[in-house]
């Protein structure tokens, strides 16, 4: 049996330590530390329930061990919030109707997030790519389509956190 | 849960070289993860290849492509220029499992794992790639049309890693084109994947290939099929010739995606449209440089 080891990484900009072993998945590990908007669905990568991001890159957290991100910044749905003010995502998201269960919704908004950043002005197609791999079961896209729309607009017209 | 295994986490690829005589790779995790969860991959020592520096480099000039072992198929969509250097990659990466995966799985890890199914092989056997496979001891080079050797068996020995992958730029006289069929546009395993170049010389074909993925137990070139374009007049009938052929040589099988006789279909239909579409993309007169 491999040894627990005392991984330090940053969870929503707070430095932590989470102890793993070896074969232990950041899903589990993030769960235990009491993140609960980080979703078990799948647990082969399928759902996308468990999304978290990596240094801002989405990641399926089923799918990572937690030894591999030793030293990284992980966020999680919560990290994206403002104190204050929900994300225009998180808020968008609310205003569309966009959540039905909500099982989905963590791991949705963060990979939307990781395209807003890369474009403010996205298209069907890079929605519908950026969601292809989260699975709703629930509401059939149409409303977190568009919900995704409204908060791209949104950050376009400088309404974001910043 | 997962079994136990030990995870050795080398930082550069000396160390990692030395592990693997007794250790499996872990590049993206995204098939070997699911399938230690599934019990099907029983490895109690794995070696992690994310700390190697540079090994997601992508190098494009004007003659030659070149990517590390550590290349995502993120990284590969990251490229504009491998739109240009590789269309057939390119749009294979964008239909490839779902946002999260493609971040982190490797296309060295999709030729590894050797599925049938694997969506970046049928474009690399277009683009006839060469893979690098490195041990302690060096690098050795081969073509990826010789690495299978039957269903997820190949040429890799346990010692060795894909460390890098290679292939000539296409020249503006050839189209390289990709097609999945699939019963989902993400997240979907193919049903069907074929990948065809095509070099054009006037109204002749100098130059074939097409490549079939899910329909045999390994992702194959048409060599039959190519050999009836390579050389001719292209007319409607040489192409409904090759994409007969092509369709002879598919061993698909029946599964819970598709029958074998859909697939053996879709084949026909795919060749056929893809060599066509290839064919009309290119200038009739060729441009000389």
């Amino acid at each position: 049996m491999s040894l627990e080891k005392a991984i330090p990484v940053k969870i929503n900009g707070v430095p932590h330590e989470l102890l793993a072993r070896a074969n232990e998945t950041l899903l589990d590990c993030l769960r235990q530390h009491g993140q609960f908007e980080v979703k078990n669905g799948c647990e082969k990568g399928d759902c996308g329930a468990c999304a978290v991001q990596i240094e801002g890159e989405a990641v399926d957290s089923c799918l990572t061990l937690t030894w591999t991100v030793e030293g990284r910044s992980i966020t999680t749905l919560e990290g994206l919030n403002d104190t204050n003010k929900p994300h225009p995502l998180i808020a968008a998201f609310m205003e569309q109707g966009a959540v039905q269960c909500g099982y989905c919704t963590p791991g949705i908004i963060v990979a939307a997030e990781e395209m807003l950043r890369e474009t403010l002005n996205p298209t069907d197609d890079d929605i519908a790519l950026a969601l292809s791999g989260n699975l709703c079961r629930c509401t059939g896209y149409t409303k977190i389509f568009a919900a995704i729309r409204q908060a791209a607009t949104v950050l376009r017209e400088g309404g974001g956190n910043d | 849960m997962l079994s136990e295994f030990d995870l050795e986490m080398p930082s550069d690829l000396q160390a990692s070289l030395s592990s693997l005589p007794y250790a499996t790779p872990l590049g993206g995790g995204t098939n070997l993860l699911v399938d230690l969860r599934a019990r099907r991959e029983k490895s109690k020592r794995l070696v992690w290849l994310g700390n190697i520096q540079a090994f997601r480099e992508i190098k494009i000039n004007a003659q030659q492509v070149s990517i590390g072992g550590g290349t995502t198929l993120s990284d590969i969509l990251h490229s504009p220029a491998m739109a240009e250097a590789a269309p057939s990659l390119f749009n294979a990466a964008r239909v490839f499992g779902g946002q999260m995966v493609r971040n982190r799985a490797t296309v060295a890890g999709n030729i590894c794992s050797g599925s049938p199914a694997a969506d970046t092989v049928p474009p690399l056997l277009s683009l006839d790639a060469t893979i690098c496979l490195t041990n302690a001891e060096g690098c050795r080079s081969v073509p990826l049309d010789q690495f299978y050797t039957g269903f997820k068996t190949n040429l890799r020995r346990q010692d060795e890693l894909i460390t890098g992958l290679s292939w000539l730029v296409p020249n503006s006289n050839t189209a390289n084109l990709f097609y999945k069929l699939a019963r989902r546009k993400g997240d979907a395993i193919s049903v069907v994947g074929v990948a065809v170049t095509v070099t054009r010389e006037g109204d002749r074909c100098t130059h074939a290939r097409i490549a079939l993925g899910s329909v045999g137990p390994t992702v194959f070139r048409a060599k039959d099929a190519e050999a009836i374009l390579a050389g001719g007049l292209l007319s409607e009938k040489l192409i409904n010739d090759a994409a007969q052929k092509a369709m002879e040589q598919s061993k698909p099988i029946d599964d819970l995606r598709a029958s074998a006789n859909y697939r053996r279909h879709s084949v026909r239909v795919l060749t056929r449209r893809l060599i066509t579409q290839a064919w009309h993309s290119l200038p009739e007169k060729t441009a000389h440089t």
